[in-house]
């Protein structure tokens, strides 16, 4: 118990005195999970959009497919990055294992079904409020998703909160295909885990007192800025 | 807000020239059935609408009123019969050139101003400053100038629904179809859509409007189509539909006794 106090206070310690090797460590994490976040949100919201509104043979099986990607197993995805990125790989002359850009990727594969998913059911509904106002005014495909995207707006700001706290919390496939390589790939969960296995708790408990921090600021400006909306009708 | 000050702002939607405003406002209805949950609730409707009169829709609940409606301006599928404006199908074509005002008003989750902007770039294509010229005469039209930066969704009843006659407006529709626009609303704002409606009108917008109220039939209306159980039972002029109405269920309407 005596040990676990100690650990905290040390924890409070480098988080106080802004350690450059957790700082690093953050930055990297944060930059690493944001990227992963704007590539998924460009690609998961024009596909949940175009989900919502659009009419095909084999929608109804696409949107099974996208939804039971949600629950896709990090350590899969990052077996799968790892499968595509390595020398023999058919990406392996790209060299990117064991870079960040290859967590990136990880990252956007793993959290992609999430956003489109429930950026798809967002959009869907507002589409349902809408739909005969755009009959009405015959309004063209992309117009009517740009519309829709736009109305919706500060919903699919929760929705990205979603994917973006996948992200940043996951741990197995950006061991794959990062290797938690110091100064160069570690992250705030390979490096908890990591020290954790050490047994330098201190390190590893900074690093959850700051995840917990930035999940929680991250929450805090997403219901700040809903509230504000639905204040001015907009939401 | 004063008459003249409507008709000036309302001026900016043009005149039509007569033979393309004719070649516009002329349907056919022929046989009509629309059936859901094995239920005609039309029921075989054959109607001519031509382009120079307010055609009012009366009927009671139940009656097919708004699915006549939205099956004249394409947005329904016939089960079967047609619908063809001067002889083209109602459909994609015909309805880029009507617009319609909902009895529930479908309005943007953005500003009054941006509700209007969004229909005048969609169907006009003006240059930035003829558009808010034209948004902004509109707004002053019905009396929402005041309100062109607050967001659609808070203005009362009456203002959403001026908002959403204004936006189908701004898309200079052939024909302008209304369901029930002013049901629930105070007398001001009845004025202030009847107006606008009326503006239109002259212009040479044709006008379907559904309402319940006899009074705005006999303040506005031309003609009036009567329904009961799906089916049209009389079209007639509003004085001989007001004096003598020729169907015993628009007798029984206007007499305040329940059609079912």
């Amino acid at each position: 118990m005596q040990d676990f106090a100690e650990a905290f206070r040390l924890a409070f310690g480098l988080v106080g005195s802004a350690d450059p090797d957790l700082i690093e460590i953050v930055v990297l994490s944060l930059r690493v999970s944001f990227t992963a976040l704007l590539i998924s949100c460009a690609i998961g919201l024009t596909l949940g959009a175009f989900l919502a509104i659009a009419r095909f043979p084999g929608r109804g099986a696409l949107l099974v497919l996208v939804n039971a990607l949600m629950g896709l197993p990090p350590v899969v995805v990052g077996l799968f990055v790892y499968m595509m990125l390595s020398r023999a790989g058919p990406l392996g002359v790209m060299q990117l294992l064991y870079t960040p850009t290859a967590m990136i990727i990880a990252q956007t594969i793993l959290i992609t079904p999430i956003i489109a998913a429930l950026s798809r059911q967002v959009i869907e509904d507002l589409n349902g409020e809408y739909a005969d106002f755009f009959r009405s005014v015959s309004v063209p495909m992309a117009d009517r998703l740009w519309a829709l995207l736009w109305d919706a707006r500060f919903s699919l700001l929760t929705v990205a909160l979603a994917g973006f706290g996948r992200a940043v919390a996951e741990v197995g496939a950006v061991m794959i295909v990062g290797g938690n390589i110091d100064h160069l790939t570690r992250v705030m969960t390979t490096a908890i885990a990591l020290e954790t296995s050490k047994g330098d708790l201190a390190l590893a408990l900074a690093l959850g007192i700051i995840l917990l921090g930035i999940a929680l600021a991250v929450n805090a400006a997403v219901m700040g800025l809903k509230t504000q909306a639905v204040r001015h009708a907009y939401a | 807000m004063r008459m003249h000050d409507a008709a000036e702002a309302l001026s900016l939607v043009r005149p039509r020239p007569a033979g393309d405003a004719d070649n516009l406002q002329t349907a056919d209805v022929k046989g009509l059935v629309f059936q859901a949950g094995g239920r005609r609730l039309i029921d075989g409707v054959d109607l001519t609408i031509n382009p120079g009169p307010i055609t009012m829709i009366m009927g009671p609940n139940g009656a097919g009123k708004s699915l006549l409606l939205r099956l004249l301006h394409g947005l329904l599928t016939p089960t079967s019969g047609s619908v063809s404006w001067n002889g083209e199908k109602a459909g994609d074509g015909t309805r880029k050139r009507q617009a319609m005002v909902f009895q529930k008003p479908v309005l943007l989750r953005r500003s009054v101003a941006a509700n209007v902007d969004f229909v005048l770039k969609l169907k006009n294509g003006r240059n930035r400053t003829e558009r808010i010229e034209r948004r902004n005469a509109l707004l002053h039209s019905v009396g929402l100038s005041d309100h062109a930066k607050q967001p659609a969704r808070l203005l009362s009843g009456g203002e959403q629904q001026r908002l959403a006659l204004i936006r189908a407006l701004a898309s200079e529709p052939g024909v302008l179809f209304l369901d029930e626009p002013t049901a629930s609303l105070d007398p001001a704002s009845v004025l202030m859509i009847e107006n606008a409606v009326s503006e239109a009108h002259l212009k040479g917008v044709k006008i379907i409007f559904i309402t319940h109220d006899i009074g705005q039939v006999k303040r506005l209306g031309d003609e009036v189509v009567f329904m009961a159980k799906g089916r049209v039972t009389e079209q007639t002029s509003v004085p001989a539909f007001v004096s003598a109405p020729r169907s015993k269920e628009a007798d029984a309407y206007l007499n305040g006794r329940l059609v079912i």
